[in-house]
């Protein structure tokens, strides 16, 4: 079934069943490989993207349902890795593996969008689903508060 | 508004440039002032118009200088450790520099060309300095050799610096110099600098991988797109080592972009670490249509001989084998005989286990492999060992490894479970059966059920205190973790009169295990560390001060744990339910020193308030990175005490996801102190691992301490912390 999407700005027609996860047509079907698969059940969080601005993970959100919606993943939050969130990863050296990154940056790019100054406990709600094996939470954690104080200016 | 059709062709084509082809990376150059990763940093660097001073270096006529080098990143910063030390002797402009990975098969047809491409044991930097370091002074010297020659200047009056060098006037870059100097040969290879004299390695320098893990630039073997690819979904047999599966691949071979059933074959009594597993793979257009119908397929499953196996048995077993004498590893009746003459009231002992566990590493395990019409064959993965890669591919598909190529990608964590080749041998298989480059991706359900696994342990202690509370003499008897036995018998402590033994563990032929972070050290350390805790209490002592007392003759750890006691604020007076615990474990030629606190509520609710560590790695290149691999090391030793723990029911692995198979959340995060105590001189830790061992016995003193409840197992979702 052919489907219109809009992701970063592109219009992309995709001939996928309509049930399939957004995670794997960015993936197999646009080329987006910065999105990345993790677990398959939102549990993970490696998956996160925008669809109009909220964070959803991608692997149980179906394609067909982003029709008509604006869909932003890691290569579209900015042109030049200058969004507040990429600029404090990088001050706060916050990737080890990198893998969980992208997903971690989008969900957190979400939350300063709407709570321009989280608080710990925000932060730690906002990214409970976000697992991170190399064990970065400290620095995440940083960067949020560092990106908000970015974003403010 | 780009308006894009992306037919199935159109993409096939636009990537092909780029993962195809194999032509030289285009650098991202995301931070002006700094040293880059090339985001795929398997492309060979263009030799012919650059130029090859050796094997690690290749200096461009623009002044580009790229670093190939042997190690898997794989997070732990590997690409700016190598590239940090060999620039500490190459003297060249950091942000010139470029690095990416040595390709494996030139290793291995030369003789192993790069000494080691094994990452692991934390060892990039505690192994391989010496010959890593030497590269690059022995580039310098042909370098300033080079234009010593041109200039009639004995090389003692050339300097280099920055990719300059000079002699009194006269100037030139090291590219300029470059072709001459590939042709010289030094009579006499330079000695390296030793540590007084580094002005680089010791400094803070941002990892140059971050900028593209940031953007979704950094590519994975996750990532790797090829022309014609199509797409692999594997079910191994759920049981170790169990039969063939009996499927029906007609019920679902209508699907849409379903195109072939493979079915993969163990070979009869091989069952090392890259040996096949019986099992099933499903093949697509993309990779959701392989899943869905490997899915729906219907399969049966032989289970074979160890359908009963569950964690009760496996621990029967290891419980009943504690009973009994094992291999002695060091002898001491004297031991023994003074445990069992000693009072009731002077003995302790107690026994620790640790259940299985699985690697989970970030990245789902994920190979693609293409052969070519020319006989050669690519194989796309994340590997810490990519020559054992190699070889298991080789053996596979029955070709010369001359054909074979291991295109190597960034690692989405490492663990250990990467050098499992098992994934690359099934590849190969199905690529071979379909005709077409596969990518092969293990679901996490797979990848957490069937992977190679982080094998289980037991332990028992017994020792006897004296008379001013000291231990007089320990016994221990341990089952499994084998590799880290010396964590035992060189135990740090002064303790006169020592007995271990240790049995085998005997489940490895039925379960296959690999590596872990901290494999070994961490489970002994866990079960040792409490021991040592009891007993300093049996003694009527402060266990930090009780450590310090028993290391008296031990500078390394004297200096750890006195850093310790002045950072961390240990005490023992906090109320019920609060708790501080240490612990201190060798491991990686580096000493690492833990104080936990804890909060338990009366309904048993834990919470890891904090975690100070003192580490003594002898010398740290990079304070920057080291910090975040002791704070990831501690997250670690947190997340398979507090969670993870493989449960074995019928014979499989009954948890699945990341539901079933919980790991530490940010929500869970202590605040971590990291404090290097470095005794510098001769000594070369890794840091890689070390903070993993003594993170989870800290805890459990600490919880202890809250609770009086000893954590004699992992992991604490099984365990009731309530107090009254």
């Amino acid at each position: 079934m052919a489907l219109a999407l809009n992701v970063n700005g592109t219009s992309y027609t995709v001939d996928v069943e309509p049930e399939t996860p957004l995670l794997w047509v960015l993936r197999d079907n646009i080329g987006l490989t910065g999105t990345k698969y993790g677990c398959g059940i939102a549990r993970c969080g490696f998956c996160t993207v925008h669809v109009d601005g909220q964070a959803v993970k991608s692997c149980q959100t179906k394609v067909s349902a982003t029709v008509g919606t604006r869909v932003t993943t890691i290569e579209g939050l900015s042109p030049d890795s200058t969004h507040p969130v990429q600029v404090a990863w990088i001050e706060h050296s916050v990737p080890q593996c990198g893998y969980c990154q992208s997903g971690q940056i989008m969900a957190a790019a979400a939350l300063l969008a709407k709570r321009a100054r989280p608080t710990d406990a925000e932060i730690d709600e906002a990214m409970a689903d976000n697992l991170c094996r190399c064990g970065t939470y400290v620095r995440i954690r940083s960067a949020i508060h560092r990106a908000a104080e970015l974003g403010a200016r | 508004m780009n308006q894009i059709n992306v037919t199935r062709r159109e993409f096939i084509i636009t990537s092909a440039g780029a993962a195809g082809g194999l032509a030289i990376g285009v650098f991202l150059a995301p931070m002006a002032n700094a040293a880059v990763v090339n985001p795929m940093p398997w492309q060979s660097p263009n030799d012919k118009e650059g130029l090859e001073l050796s094997q690690w270096i290749v200096i461009d006529p623009s002044g580009i200088i790229t670093v190939v080098q042997p190690h898997a990143e794989m997070g732990q910063g590997a690409m700016t450790s190598t590239a940090m030390m060999l620039n500490e002797e190459l003297q060249a402009d950091w942000k010139m520099i470029r690095v990416q990975y040595a390709d494996a098969n030139r290793h291995v047809l030369n003789n192993e060309l790069w000494v080691t491409m094994a990452s692991g044991g934390s060892n990039v930097v505690k192994a391989r300095h010496p010959h890593i370091m030497q590269a690059g002074a022995s580039a310098r010297e042909r370098l300033k050799e080079a234009a010593a020659q041109t200039w009639g200047v004995p090389r003692t009056q050339v300097t280099a610096k920055d990719s300059v060098l000079t002699s009194g006037t006269r100037r030139g870059t090291y590219a300029e110099f470059a072709t001459r100097a590939a042709g010289i040969k030094l009579a006499e290879e330079p000695k390296r600098k030793t540590p007084e004299q580094f002005t680089f390695l010791g400094t803070s320098v941002p990892r140059l991988d971050v900028p593209l893990k940031v953007n979704g630039a950094a590519k994975y073997a996750h990532d790797i797109r090829l022309p014609g690819m199509v797409y692999a979904a594997v079910y191994a047999n759920p049981v170790p080592w169990g039969g063939s599966p009996k499927f029906d691949f007609n019920a679902i071979k209508a699907r849409p972009g379903v195109l072939a059933a493979v079915e993969l074959k163990a070979v009869a009594g091989k069952r090392g670490l890259a040996d096949m597993q019986n099992g099933v793979a499903v093949v697509a257009d993309t990779y959701y249509r392989a899943k869905t119908a490997l899915d729906l397929m219907p399969i049966e499953w032989d289970y074979g001989p160890n359908a009963a196996m569950s964690n009760q048995t496996l621990f029967d077993t290891a419980y009943k084998k504690l009973g009994e004498k094992g291999a002695v590893r060091k002898d001491d009746p004297a031991a023994l005989a003074a445990i069992a003459a000693a009072p009731a009231d002077k003995k302790v002992g107690g026994d620790f286990h640790r259940p299985y566990e699985a690697h989970a590493r970030a990245e789902p395990i994920t190979t693609t492999v293409d052969i070519k019409a020319d006989g050669t064959v690519d194989v796309y993965v994340g590997a810490q060992n990519p020559p054992a890669v190699m070889t298991a591919v080789v053996e596979q598909l029955g070709i010369e490894p001359k054909n074979c190529f291991v295109r190597r990608q960034f690692l989405g964590c490492g663990f250990g479970s990467s050098s499992g080749t098992f994934a690359a041998k099934q590849a190969a298989q199905i690529a071979k059966e379909v005709g077409r480059p596969v990518k092969l991706i293990w679901s996490r359900e797979e990848d957490i059920r069937n992977s190679k696994h982080a094998p289980a342990y037991a332990a028992r202690f017994e020792a006897a205190v004296g008379p001013d509370g000291l231990p007089t003499a320990i016994f221990t008897r341990t089952f499994g973790a084998n590799s880290s036995d010396n964590t035992i018998t060189d135990m740090p402590y002064e303790i006169a009169l020592r007995h271990h033994e240790r049995h085998a563990d005997l489940e490895q032929a039925n379960i296959p295990i690999t590596t872990h972070r901290a494999p070994g050290t961490g489970l002994v350390g866990f079960a040792s560390e409490q021991f040592i805790d009891d007993l300093a209490r049996k003694g009527g002592w402060n266990p930090l001060d009780w450590r310090i007392a028993m290391t008296k003759t031990k500078a390394d750890y004297q200096l750890v744990l006195k850093t310790l006691k002045e950072k961390a604020g240990y005490r023992m007076d906090l109320p019920r339910g609060e708790g501080m615990g240490v612990a201190v474990v060798e491991s990686h030629g580096t000493i690492a020193g833990a104080v936990a606190t804890v909060t338990v509520s009366r309904r048993g609710q834990l919470r890891v308030e904090k975690v100070v560590l003192a580490v003594d790695s002898g010398h740290v290149i990079n304070p920057l990175n080291g910090t975040e691999q002791v704070e990831g090391s501690v997250v670690f030793g947190l997340a398979h005490l507090l969670g993870g723990g493989l449960e074995f029911q019928k014979g499989a692995v009954a948890n699945s996801n990341f539901d079933t198979y919980r790991l530490l959340r940010i929500g869970d995060m202590p605040t971590v102190e990291v404090h290097f105590a470095l005794s510098g001189g001769e000594k070369w830790g890794g840091l890689g691992e070390p903070g993993v061992p003594p993170t989870a016995p800290s805890v459990a003193n600490a919880i202890f301490a809250a609770t009086g409840k000893r954590v004699r197992s992992t992991p604490l979702t099984l365990h009731d912390l309530s107090w009254a």
